[in-house]
């Protein structure tokens, strides 16, 4: 791996045989990356949610989780995947894993900054009219959150699109096995099938997540950032 | 746990620690690597993101950047780029440059972009013309942004720049790839552990650096929760 | 001299605001532009220092069309000072008040002496120079806003709601300095509010408009309140616009009554024949060196057979020729006596000032 082939040039950057070929490949790989990456968010949302709320509720907790989710995010994400193989071997739960985590670490500081940004008046204001805890919590104050915590859905949804083309270093990878495939047959198509989908794959959803959450908040439609 | 004693002791043989395979020289490598990066994206990405700001022309485009640039595989762009230019640090040079990028367009444009209004108006109802207001104004109050907008780039390359094993090059990444395939935890683990103290320092260093560039009038204010509100969405 | 000829402002949008404007602003007075939101004043004072582009007409400063001035060069002649100040947060207070000089080059042993001077002039200790604006308070980032106005003493002044953005009483305060300060200073002033008072307040001259851009009329402040130009003028002027008048003339325009006036020991009779010429129950009493002690009822001195041995009632309020005749209303309706005291600085009786004096010199 150390002395490259000779390079390939732009004569021929897609070959678009290649690609009619292999076009089940192609869509059983993405189809993987999708899975992977609704997957880890599905469980980084599902633990996120009582951390974050926790961190909310006993305020002195929120630094040290803090402080421990961003070391955590420092660690190369190909660094925590290997990481892991000792422990749960090379199968998918490895990458699903290494993922949720990178998931809960962007989705727990986002939940607790929407929940922490809700005006205090409001607040003060649920609570003098007699609402519980519970019902606070899920109809005036998680509602009022959620433009900050779709935001922060729509980055942990693109960087783990991004991470799991790197999973492929470690067996599974969805796209990201285009790359590798790329790589060993000095190729260059599969690499740019691979990244031109991944990229879109993202774009698509951040879309969509946008119009989600156009739809759930209608009451801050106009700015969004 | 004998993975932590299997790390420890491979973290502290002094073999680790000279030579060309050595702790010190990969450290250099990957911080030269990480550097380069991060000084040609700022040159490239700071003069846009402060246009931007300035002018107000392309906004849209400055503020989803980021995001959108978080969608490119860095991995994908190190291949591509090795298959088709070959062996050397141009390939890494430009995933990791593409990595830096987005953040410090967008942040440097919110930056530039959160002077208060009176601000700038004052600034030009006392006779400075735009680049005076630019320059004299509106980056100096801009700064705590803009170097948030360095430091997460700064740390998100350091971190990434251990793919640059995977195409043959140095680095600290080179802990990973050769332990992945020799199947030695321990240099892996080690390897990761070095790469997370090299990124938080690089983010403790440039935070003292901020301290040093940013007015204190302004850092006073940085604690504002708006402007917080703004780093956090924009990192 | 700041002159307006046939000035438009049309915007983008359609919406005209300002609207054939011809005014001219004569040098060393304070002239004020008011009226309510939309009317164009804030449009028509932006425009001077070329913040704003007219669509038609000229701008003449001091001679020059501003058109043909590179507008940096002509905006750093121009002091202005904007509601919420806009001080550079990043720069010390000091360094804020030296922009200007900076900008035209001054020495900075000459911009450090102009700074301490500037500070002492709008009422700062010495040692905020090297604070920052946001350890200061509203009021005390207001002076800020108006020494850096100051800085290369230029001779117009432009302003817009200086004084909107800090609580009432500091508002007066301000208010009143910057009046001091102007007779000292004696720039030429356009000064923008939404507030009839503060106009009326400040104004060596008002200009009304109206929304739309129109001006409705330009004149002393005592020439519109009196005479209001149509029915805008006067609802805007609001209700009170004879109080507010009141508020303008000195005490000292009308002439004090003598007065039914007696001392202590006098006789009780003289108080009644006193009170009688004059056509009151009440007499007022004052001592020996005419200074005033108060009133008392003259029947009561009557049957106590001495002035003095009645009881002297107090006047709560009292006027001195300088106090305006809105303060002696005041003073009258306060007092069971109905008319107000006027006195001296060293509280000698100067006569009576009574309702019918005051509507004589307002109507």
């Amino acid at each position: 791996m150390t002395d490259g082939p000779t390079p390939v040039l732009a004569a021929e950057l897609i070959r678009w045989s290649w690609v009619g070929r292999h076009l089940d490949d192609i869509r059983d790989n993405l189809v993987q990356h999708v899975e992977l990456t609704g997957l880890a968010l599905l469980f980084g949302l599902l633990l996120a949610f009582p951390l974050a709320l926790a961190a909310v509720q006993w305020p002195r907790l929120y630094g040290p989780i803090l402080g421990f989710t961003g070391v955590l995010f420092t660690i190369p994400s190909l660094a925590l995947f290997i990481l892991l193989i000792p422990f749960t071997g090379l199968q998918i739960q490895t990458a699903l894993i290494g993922l949720t985590i990178y998931t809960l670490l962007i989705l727990v500081r986002n939940i607790v900054e929407g929940l922490r940004g809700v005006d205090n008046d409001v607040r003060e204001a649920a609570e003098a009219m007699g609402f519980t805890r519970a019902r606070q919590l899920f109809q005036v104050e998680l509602p009022l959150a959620l433009p900050v915590i779709i935001a922060g859905v729509r980055i942990a949804t693109v960087t783990t699109i991004g991470l799991v083309t790197v999973t492929a270093l470690i067996g599974w990878g969805g796209l990201g096995q285009l790359f590798i495939e790329g790589f060993t047959l000095n190729f260059s198509t599969p690499i740019i099938i691979g990244i031109v989908l991944s990229a879109l794959l993202a774009f698509t959803a951040d879309l969509l997540l946008v119009g989600l959450q156009n739809r759930l908040t209608p009451w801050a439609r106009s700015s969004g950032r | 746990m004998t993975v932590i004693n299997e790390v420890f002791t491979w973290l502290t043989d002094p073999a680790q620690w000279s030579g060309p395979d050595g702790i010190p020289v990969r450290t250099l490598q990957h911080l030269y690597y990480s550097l380069l990066a991060t000084a040609i994206a700022a040159a490239i990405a700071l003069p846009i993101g402060v246009f931007i700001g300035h002018t107000g022309r392309g906004a849209l485009f400055a503020v989803n950047l980021t995001n959108l640039g978080r969608a490119i595989p860095s991995l994908g762009i190190i291949i591509l780029m090795f298959t088709l230019v070959g062996f050397g640090i141009v390939p890494v040079l430009v995933a990791l440059i593409a990595l830096a990028v987005p953040p410090i367009v967008t942040n440097s444009y919110i930056g530039i972009r959160s002077v208060d209004r009176d601000v700038r108006e004052a600034a030009e109802g006392m006779g400075m013309r735009g680049r005076q207001v630019l320059w004299q104004v509106e980056l100096p109050v801009a700064m705590p942004l803009i170097m948030a907008g360095i430091r997460t780039s700064a740390v998100q390359v350091v971190a990434t720049a251990t793919l640059a094993a995977f195409v043959g090059l140095g680095g600290l990444g080179r802990y990973l790839i050769d332990g992945l395939s020799q199947r030695d935890l321990a240099q892996v683990v080690g390897g990761a552990i070095l790469v997370a103290v090299l990124s938080l320092l690089t983010e403790l260093v440039l935070g003292r650096v901020q301290a040093l560039v940013v007015s204190p009038g302004v850092a006073g204010r940085a604690a504002d929760a708006a402007v917080r509100a703004k780093v956090e969405k924009a990192a | 001299m700041i002159s307006f000829e046939s000035v438009t402002k049309r915007f983008p949008d359609g919406t005209t605001a300002v609207d054939n404007l011809d005014l001219e602003v004569p040098e060393g007075d304070l002239t004020v532009l008011v009226g309510p939101s939309g009317c164009g004043k804030t449009t028509t004072l932006r425009m001077i220092n070329r913040m704003i582009e007219a669509t038609s007409g000229t701008i003449v400063v001091n001679g020059k069309d501003v058109a043909t001035v590179d507008p940096p060069e002509l905006r750093r002649g121009i002091g202005y000072v904007i509601q919420q100040i806009g001080l550079f947060p990043h720069r010390t207070i000091g360094e804020n008040i030296a922009t200007v000089p900076e900008l035209t080059g001054w020495d900075k042993q000459r911009t450090r002496a102009r700074v301490d001077e500037l500070l002492e002039l709008v009422g700062l200790p010495a040692e905020v120079r090297d604070r920052y604006p946001h350890q200061l308070s509203g009021g005390q980032r207001q002076r800020v806003g108006v020494a850096r106005a100051l800085a290369v003493d230029p001779p117009i002044m432009l302003m817009d709601e200086p004084f909107g953005a800090v609580d009432p009483i500091v508002r007066s305060r301000l208010q009143d300095e910057f009046l001091r300060l102007q007779q000292e200073v004696r720039k030429t002033i356009v000064f923008v509010t939404h507030d009839i008072d503060e106009a009326i307040k400040m104004g060596d001259r008002i200009a009304i408009f109206r929304q739309g851009g129109h001006l409705e009329q330009y004149a002393p402040p005592d020439e519109l309140l009196a005479e209001p130009a149509n029915d805008f003028v006067a609802d805007f002027l609001g209700a009170e616009r004879g109080l507010k008048r009141l508020a303008l003339v000195p005490v000292s325009a009308v002439k004090a009554e003598p007065g039914p006036v007696v001392s202590p020991d006098d006789d009780g009779r003289r108080a009644v024949d006193e009170a009688e010429t004059y056509g009151s129950d009440w007499v007022v009493v004052v001592d020996g060196d005419r200074r005033l002690l108060g009133w008392a009822y003259a029947a009561e001195a009557a049957e106590r057979g001495r002035v003095g041995d009645a009881e002297i009632l107090p006047f709560q309020l009292q006027v001195r020729a300088d106090d305006s005749l809105r303060a002696a209303l005041n003073a009258m309706v306060q007092s069971r006596t109905g008319v107000a005291v006027r006195v001296s600085d060293g509280d000698r009786y100067e006569g009576i000032v009574t309702l019918e004096l005051l509507s004589k010199e307002i109507s």
